[in-house]
């Protein structure tokens, strides 16, 4: 009889909905059914025994195809590149858990590297912009239940959070707004007509790279000062109007996504946001989140800040002491000034996300990829370690996008012999140990690693 | 004054970090002593002397020492950090820090510098004679109490993010500026004198803002209020007065708001 | 069998009356024993110095989603400011107001503390809680959550259903594996929902048609109906406000005529908190004044009431609170960044830097009042030390505020350094007041007064046989104390030797052992309770915005659990 796993959390997107039902074939090892999950969740859990499974870790060799080898030769290999190098790379973690994020900050500190996630090349920038000015948010909830203002701004739930809009923010009908989406007015912000603006009760469209200029604006006319005819493509009329809206909310929420942290800027267009909604909280109750995009992203910034005080661009080189400075410490550009000599791609995919020119520098020096799937960053490593699908067959503590931790639980078995990113960092945390202790077989290290580099 | 030259001339691989290199640490050590100082390469310590050629001891105090660094330091970092006195030049370019949270004495980089020098600034002076990179005279990630003293002369173009919470001191450009200057500024002078790209003085409460340029895209919470004759950097000139950023929040002395000052050039 | 014997130190545990002593500490598998049961100890020479307790915290601001937003956004908290990591200790220890979870750790063993009780978890973010203390090494832990704003306690103290909200606080105890009940800013924090809050205890909550009395009645019948270990454990409205004490004077009032109902040796019905910000008379910044004597005469003559100091430290520092509204008034204040949190259907939160300095008089008169509290109480057994890390300063700094306590001279000393001495003088009483308290009282003070008023004097806060084997030794000597209060400040911050759980964790104020660590929690049994559970499948179904499943802790994400459990059903 198929099995039915109830309340399962999503390992896609930063909304974290952990209403799925997943059906699992008698015998544990098929999915057959997913419900209540988008499209893309959907294919996620299908993805996981519908297709042909990477089941050992793969090393380059000299034709540059990639050989089985086994767990311990994997994790001897990683050990040795982390030990030698000067300065290592790790890098990633959208796709794993809380814990397997502990488990590699340990590695991290043994072996003296660079901890980075990719909020460095996400909402790295909202960082910046927190550290600066803080971060009037709520959890999700709150906006449910109370929200009668929703601003959208250079966000698209519509294809990056699919659910987000019905779970959270305009159609679901919470305790003090009962009447649900006709409780609520919908003010969408980009430079392009997206399919959330197509919901809006009003749309505008800012000049694009000129958000910045725009919340000034607000924020002027807000205090009551006179502002130009026009900023930023928007007449006065209308962005007078809208200010008057979110002064009179009773609750409003601000999402914001990548067209504030991705555009001239960057954290700068974030920081002013959040200056508006201090501003707004002189009158009413106005609350700012940024919308995370994968499902536990928000995961390693919490982890890592209660271990280091550092949400990402940690460099724990001096093993001592951690220093961050995203700008010099983050991935892309301790890679595009060539300054890391290996690196370990965990749980995303450098090989697609980087610009070719970091990606060019990172592949002069040893690559490993840690992902339970085939990706552009695989294709290119040196080593490639497959590990179990967090969400899909390893449990675990996820940080939805406003910080609320889920526990995610598991629908399946990893293909057999398959470990868990925890597991793999323990055991290489373990190795790092014995190099480390022993002095005969650091002379041996010292050697370039077995497995030959691949060719260009 | 007792001069130091260092020479690099076994350039690092990866980058070096130099915080080592201030008149402070040179003060009271001879030529050996001086080599023997660490710099990081990573997770690797390295004494001064590998990449380094030392000639000279310091003085008895870091007021009586100076360093010159010649060969590429393009990949030296954070040369003259904190440094409280003395002198330090740099015939070429320098990476990034040079000159951070410095608190007196004088750097003069005859090249180009990186990002995020002067960062933390209270005091003394770094002079550049080419360009520089972002954050420049920019407060550290989170702090509020950003530059707080000291003058700041770049001759050519600086990037982004120039003077963030800038608190006192001087910065003048000779150059252009790229987007936001002063941004969050509560006090102290920025002059440009080339163009300035945009976001000038954004969520700015206190302080002043000089540009002899244009300002590819003004910020609307700022408003012209009249014209006004200034001395700046030696010389007097016209200038239109406006106030901002109206946006941000303004303290009131004897009964008056006090805004940030944009003067550009007329 | 590991054997340990501790010799001939001057011991002070005020839960068995011993007053200095010279005794010996047997220690046999993690627990006391009697001396004469050893068979070969291994032999500390505790000679000259003083043997005390573990240290307990009461109420400090550890673990959990606050303070990590403190951690988070603070990197200024770090920069030239951590130390570098010792090079006995496993981990780095960044940060300095905020500390990482492994710097926490670490400090409160150096200052010989082995238990701290996280004054507010919100309980929703249970999971991130328990996360935090597994990397809190070394200190056992609790976390209260809150209750004072919770739509259901809210629902139920409306009605008066004061056998409901026992049976909703029993399964959330266990959901979230807390400790006990939290109130912060009764009703407060809710009304901050919409941008408001309560000020006074009888103002009514938005939509909710109750008040912050009524929340704190009910909650003190519910928490003697359920005869937890510890009580009520309140944070009182209008905190931080000049003119409040009348307000903190009305809700200390609300325990009247409430006994203690608990098989674990409380005494109290209510504990009030960081009592230094609720003691301030005048109306305004400009005459604010000391009201400690006010409060301090109704403490001392109600024992149902046991009190901690919050006594600021006059450091650079990092509030942190689940009273959203007062961070939102703070940010107002001092202009700097500003975090906040709120919590769907149970609380809010929020986060701003703040530097208390010597050269502000309300500052200075913060620092007189909480001294006052402590000088001016009758009982020690019911006022502890904190500093409400970190809102009023960094519990590193509680060798200081002992220095303080037990000095004059310590006093005056940092007297010396106001701006405003003379103002500061004027509005309060601290100029007059001489008393000096002794090793007894501070260990009433820091082990055993909180352990009694928190329900565990049958684990920690001291030395008698069966209890855990925590004991803390000091590098002072009763008989001739240091004239020097700096050198009881390095004595209290760097202990001698610490021993948790029979094991050796701390030598010469380094530690040199991580044992593993303990989350206690209470598991309280309740009558089923259908009515209870249809309200909870209810708000899940409608409010929350995770599933009823996923928000109880699982098993596997509670660390070294170590369960009080209490039943209602016989």
């Amino acid at each position: 009889m198929p099995k039915k796993v109830e309340n399962v959390g999503c390992p896609y997107c930063g909304v974290c909905c952990d209403d799925l039902v997943v059906t699992v074939s008698d015998d544990g090892k098929q999915i057959l059914e997913v419900e209540n999950a988008c499209a893309i969740g959907n294919q996620i859990f299908h993805h996981a025994t519908g297709s042909e499974r990477i089941r050992l870790p793969r090393l380059r060799q000299p034709d540059g195809t990639y050989k089985d080898i086994s767990y311990e030769e994997a994790v001897d290999y990683a050990a040795k590149v982390l030990y030698n190098a000067k300065k290592p790379l790790i890098y990633g973690f959208g796709s794993t858990n809380c814990e397997g994020m502990a488990a590699a900050a340990k590695v991290a500190e043994k072996a003296g590297a660079v901890l980075d996630n990719c909020a460095s090349i996400c909402h790295g920038s909202s960082f910046l912009a927190i550290f600066d000015n803080g971060y009037p948010s709520c959890t999700l909830g709150e906006t449910k239940n109370r929200a009668d203002v929703i601003v959208y701004w250079g966000a698209n739930p519509a294809h990056a959070h699919p659910r987000h809009m019905s779970r959270y923010s305009i159609f679901p009908r919470g305790f003090f707004t009962g009447k649900g989406h006709m409780s609520r007015k919908i003010i969408v912000i980009d430079p392009r007509h997206t399919d959330t603006a197509q919901v809006a009760d009003i749309y505008l469209q800012v000049k694009q790279g000129h958000d910045y200029e725009l919340f000034d604006a607000f924020r002027a006319v807000v205090r009551g000062h006179e502002i130009p005819d026009v900023v930023a493509g928007i007449k006065r009329e209308q962005i007078v109007e809208v200010a008057n809206i979110l002064k009179k909310a009773r609750f409003g929420t601000i999402f914001y996504g990548m067209g504030l942290c991705h555009s001239d800027g960057r954290n700068h267009n974030v920081d002013i946001a959040i200056s508006l909604t201090r501003d707004l909280n002189d009158y009413t109750k106005w609350t700012i989140m940024a919308m995370r995009g994968h499902y536990n992203i928000t995961g390693p910034g919490a982890v890592w800040s209660w271990q280091y005080g550092y949400p990402y661009c940690l460099d724990l080189t001096k093993k001592d002491i951690a220093h961050m400075n995203p700008g010099e410490t983050s991935s892309i550009d301790l890679a595009m000034r060539d300054e890391v000599d290996a690196f370990i791609n965990i749980g995303t995919d450098a090989g697609a996300h980087f610009p070719i020119d970091a990606v060019k520098h990172l592949r002069k020096h040893p690559w490993i990829t840690i992902d339970p799937n085939i990706n552009m960053a695989s294709e290119i490593s040196d080593l490639h370690i497959p590990v179990g699908i967090v969400g899909v067959e390893v449990p675990g503590i996820v940080y939805r996008m406003d910080n609320v931790p889920i526990q995610y639980r598991k629908v399946i078995d990893p293909p057999e012999g398959v470990i868990s990113d925890e597991e793999l960092f323990e055991r290489i945390y373990r190795r790092l140990s014995e190099l480390e202790a022993d002095e005969a077989v650091k002379e041996h290290a010292k050697a370039a690693p077995e497995g030959v580099r691949a060719g260009e | 004054m007792k001069t130091v030259t260092l020479t690099l001339t076994n350039p690092p691989k990866l980058l070096l970090e130099g915080q080592n290199i201030t008149p402070d640490n040179f003060a009271g050590k001879n030529t050996a002593e001086i080599a023997t100082l660490d710099l990081w390469e990573g997770k690797q310590k390295i004494p001064l002397g590998k990449h380094f050629t030392v000639a000279g001891d310091g003085g008895a105090t870091a007021a009586e020492t100076k360093i010159v660094l010649r060969g590429d330091c393009t990949r030296v970092k954070r040369i003259g950090q904190q440094m409280t006195a003395g002198e330090i030049v740099i015939e070429g370019n320098a990476d990034m820090y040079i000159g951070g949270w410095m608190q007196g004495g004088k750097i003069h980089v005859k090249g180009n510098v990186d990002s995020f020098c002067g960062i933390g600034m209270e005091g003394g002076e770094l002079i550049v004679d080419g360009n520089a990179g972002c954050h420049l005279g920019s407060s550290p990630r989170g702090e509020w109490r950003g530059m707080k003293g000291g003058l700041i002369r770049v001759a050519g173009n600086v990037g982004s993010d120039t003077a963030t919470f800038i608190n006192g001191g001087t910065i003048i450009i000779g150059g252009d500026a790229d987007i936001h200057v002063s941004t969050h500024g509560e006090g102290g002078t920025v002059v440009i004198k080339g163009d300035a790209k945009g976001r000038v003085g954004g969520q700015m409460v206190k302080g002043d803002i000089y540009v002899y340029g244009t300002i590819e895209n003004p910020l609307p919470g700022f408003s012209m209020v009249g014209e006004v004759e200034q001395e700046v950097d030696g010389e007097t000139a016209l200038f239109a007065h406006h106030i901002g950023d109206l946006g941000e929040r303004h303290p009131v002395s004897r009964g008056k708001t006090v805004y940030a000052n944009l003067y550009t050039r007329l | 069998m590991s054997e340990l014997i501790i010799r001939n130190g001057f011991v002070f545990d005020p839960l068995q009356g011993i007053r200095g002593d010279r005794m010996d500490i047997g220690i046999k598998d993690g627990k006391i024993v009697e001396t004469s049961t050893l068979s070969a100890p291994r032999t500390i020479d505790a000679a000259g110095m003083t043997v005390m307790a573990g240290g307990v915290d009461i109420h400090s601001h550890v673990v959990g989603p606050k303070v990590n937003v403190g951690r988070l956004f603070r990197p200024e908290d770090k920069l030239f400011k951590s130390p570098h990591k010792s090079p006995t200790c496993s981990r780095m220890e960044m940060g300095s107001s905020v500390p990482s979870t492994f710097k926490t750790g670490y400090d409160y063993a150096r200052m010989g503390y082995v238990f701290v009780n996280e004054a507010a978890m919100p309980p929703l973010h249970s999971p991130h809680v328990h996360e935090e203390i597994r990397d809190t090494p070394i200190i056992d832990n609790a976390a209260m959550p809150v209750f004072g704003n919770n739509w259901f306690t809210l629902e139920y103290l409306k009605n008066n259903e004061i056998e409901n909200n026992a049976a909703y606080t029993a399964w959330l105890l266990r959901a979230t594996r807390g400790f006990g009940i939290k109130v912060v800013n009764p009703g407060g924090s809710e009304a901050w929902g919409w941008g408001l809050n309560c000020v006074h205890i009888h103002d009514p909550v938005p939509y909710f048609d109750i008040a912050p009395a009524e929340i704190v009645k009910g909650l003190i019948e519910t928490n003697e109906f359920l005869g937890l270990p510890h009580s009520v454990h309140l944070h009182c409205n209008n905190l931080g406000n000049p003119g409040n004490y009348t307000d903190t004077l009305d809700s200390l009032r609300l325990a009247e005529g409430y006994a203690p109902k608990n098989d674990f040796g409380r005494k109290q019905v209510m504990h009030v908190t960081h009592l230094q910000f609720h003691a301030y008379g005048g109306d305004s910044w400009g005459n604010v004044g000391a009201r400690s004597k006010d409060i301090m005469d109704y403490v001392n003559a109600h024992d149902n009431i046991t009190v901690d100091m919050g006594q600021v430290t006059l450091d650079e520092t990092t509030t942190m609170t689940a009273d959203g509204p007062f961070e939102h008034h703070l940010r107002a204040q001092n202009n700097l960044k500003w975090a906040n949190v709120d919590v769907e259907l149970e609380t809010a939160a929020g986060v701003v830097p703040y530097i208390y300095s010597p050269k502000v008089k309300a500052n200075t008169i913060q620092w007189a009042v909480g001294l006052e509290l402590a000088l001016l109480a009758k009982d020690p057994m019911r006022i502890f030390l904190t500093t409400d890390h970190p809102n009023a300063g960094p519990f590193t700094r509680y060798p200081r505020v002992i220095a303080w306590l037990m000095s004059r001279a310590a006093r005056d000393a940092t007297m010396k350094t106001f701006k405003w001495l003379d103002r500061t003088i004027d509005a309060t009483s601290i100029d007059g007041i001489d008393r000096e308290l002794d090793l007894y009282e501070i260990a009433q003070m820091t082990r055993a007064g909180p352990a009694r008023a928190l329900g565990l004097t049958h684990m920690y806060g001291g030395l008698a046989p069966g209890m855990d084997a925590d004991v803390a030794v000091y590098a002072l000597n009763p008989g001739d104390m240091p004239s020097d209060p700096a050198a009881i400040e390095n004595a209290f911050s760097r202990c001698a030797l610490l021993v948790k759980d029979g094991v050796v964790t701390v030598r010469d104020g380094e530690v040199v052992t991580e044992p593993a660590k303990r989350t206690i929690w209470v598991d309280v049994k309740v009558p089923e309770n259908t009515q209870v559970q249809r309200d909870i499948y209810e708000h899940f179904l409608r409010h929350y915005s995770v599933k009823l499943d996923n928000y109880s802790l699982f098993e596997e994400h509670l660390h070294n659990s170590r369960v009080i459990e209490v039943d209602t059903t016989q």
